[in-house]
């Protein structure tokens, strides 16, 4: 299989057809969605998936920054820098077949010059059992980046203050990042890897309880679709827990938009 | 309630809108968002030429993605306004003080929209597709260098905005 373009593929599909799941929420969002200005917000994200699938435009102009989980089967005998190529190459090369927007800047502080590549990704690589390479994707917008957060509770805070702690970064965040928001909660760990667990909980969610309850308080804010006011502030809540240090409740936030823009790749050992 | 604004705009048509209007736009749409903002500001404080004129005309908060063959622009859906908050002020006092971005302002730019009876109109956030399809043209015309940041001149039609804040410095409530 030529891997390049295998990622290439599915990251120019992810800026233009969301995952079956985050359609159907948004639908049933659009359905059940009882406050007029959240409605009329819902409806138009209902005729822009229309338009881009339609057209082939991507869903939104923010095509996002490359973030892969690069989940590498301890058995495989496949060079680190085989994957690592393949990921960088397949990226941008979608970024120019895909008419992805040139997102990036090299200089974060100074210059601010683009990289005109959409490149580099970030990458987090883990070994996992097995021989498979996994590599998930997120397309990180950054209306929706620039609300996510880390907070680093204290060892006694349990459920409430995890609860409380998630629900303070939505409140903050109100309309800003394009609610209806997909939401990733990372618990444990270093404060980095509460982030990182973060991204991770959109493709492995482990605690799924926890998850609904999150859920149900952030959708009593009020916020609703477009921040215009309504249930639905969030669609969903992905929760991942990791162990952390007697002293620490590490919590970190991702923030997806409505527009949630993933892949998944599997390759199969020898696929690579 | 629904209404219709044609742009560039006289002032007089800006008093009807109220917040929570459902808005619709059609005519010249400015394209500008951080970088081209604190140029425009930075112009001002140094007395040089504006780019173009704002008296009348309207500013939007994007950066396209690259248009595909047959295609004016890729996608072009608002961008969170917040960002523009520190220029948005001196601009409007300028005359550019109808706005059309996405999510809160901080208070002195709603007192500069009220001060000066511009529009503050929200874009559904995302929709790019959407946005794109009601641009029939768009040219640069200034920073070309800025690349999806450049300045643009856009021409739209029934462009669905939904008002925030209107010409009396009222804000939208849910």
């Amino acid at each position: 299989m030529d891997a390049e373009k295998a990622i290439s593929d599915a990251l120019i599909k992810a800026i233009r057809r969301l995952p079956d799941k985050a359609s159907e929420l948004i639908h049933e969002a659009a359905v059940n969605e009882s406050h007029p200005s959240g409605r009329l917000v819902l409806e138009a994200i209902e005729k822009n998936i229309k338009i881009s699938r339609e057209t082939g435009l991507p869903l939104c102009q923010d095509t996002g920054m490359f973030w892969c989980l690069a989940s590498i089967g301890r058995d495989s005998r496949v060079p680190l820098s085989r994957v690592e190529d393949a990921i960088i190459n397949g990226a941008g090369k979608a970024a120019v077949d895909g008419f992805y927007r040139k997102s990036i800047v090299a200089d974060p502080v100074y210059s601010r010059g683009n990289t005109g590549t959409n490149l580099p990704p970030v990458i987090v690589y883990e070994s996992i059992p097995g021989s498979d390479i996994i590599l998930h994707f997120l397309l990180k917008g950054f209306g929706s980046e620039n609300c996510s957060g880390v907070r680093m509770l204290n060892p006694t805070a349990g459920e409430d203050g995890v609860i409380a702690a998630v629900v303070d970064i939505i409140r903050e965040a109100g309309g800003k990042p394009c609610p209806p928001e997909f939401i990733g909660v990372g618990i444990g760990g270093t404060m980095d890897r509460a982030a990182v667990l973060s991204k991770k909980a959109f493709f492995h969610p482990s605690d799924k309880e926890l998850a609904d309850r999150i859920l149900k308080k952030v959708n009593e804010l009020g916020i609703g679709p477009g921040g215009l006011g309504g249930h639905y502030t969030a669609l969903s809540v992905s929760v991942i827990e990791e162990p952390t240090h007697i002293a620490g409740l590490p919590v970190a936030v991702t923030v997806n938009c409505w527009a949630e823009r993933m892949a998944e790749i599997v390759f199969k050992e020898g696929e690579i | 309630m629904r209404r219709v604004l044609e742009l560039p705009y006289d002032d007089k048509d800006l008093l009807p809108i109220e917040p929570g209007d459902e808005v619709v736009l059609s005519g010249i749409l400015y394209v500008g968002r951080d970088q081209v903002h604190k140029r425009l500001y930075d112009s001002i404080m140094g007395n040089e030429a504006l780019p173009f004129d704002f008296n009348g005309n309207a500013i939007y908060y994007m950066g396209p993605s690259p248009a595909p063959d047959g295609f004016v622009l890729g996608a072009a859906g608002p961008t969170t306004s917040m960002r523009m908050d520190p220029f948005a002020p001196l601009l409007a006092d300028h005359g550019l003080k109808v706005i059309v971005g996405k999510g809160p302002r901080k208070r002195p730019v709603v007192e500069a929209i009220g001060r000066n009876g511009g529009l503050y109109l929200q874009a559904y956030g995302g929709c790019g597709a959407l946005y794109s399809s009601c641009i029939k043209t768009a040219e640069v015309i200034a920073y070309p260098e800025l690349g999806p940041e450049a300045l643009l001149k856009l021409t739209i039609s029934d462009f669905p905005v939904f008002c925030m804040i209107d010409s009396r410095g009222h804000e939208y409530s849910r």
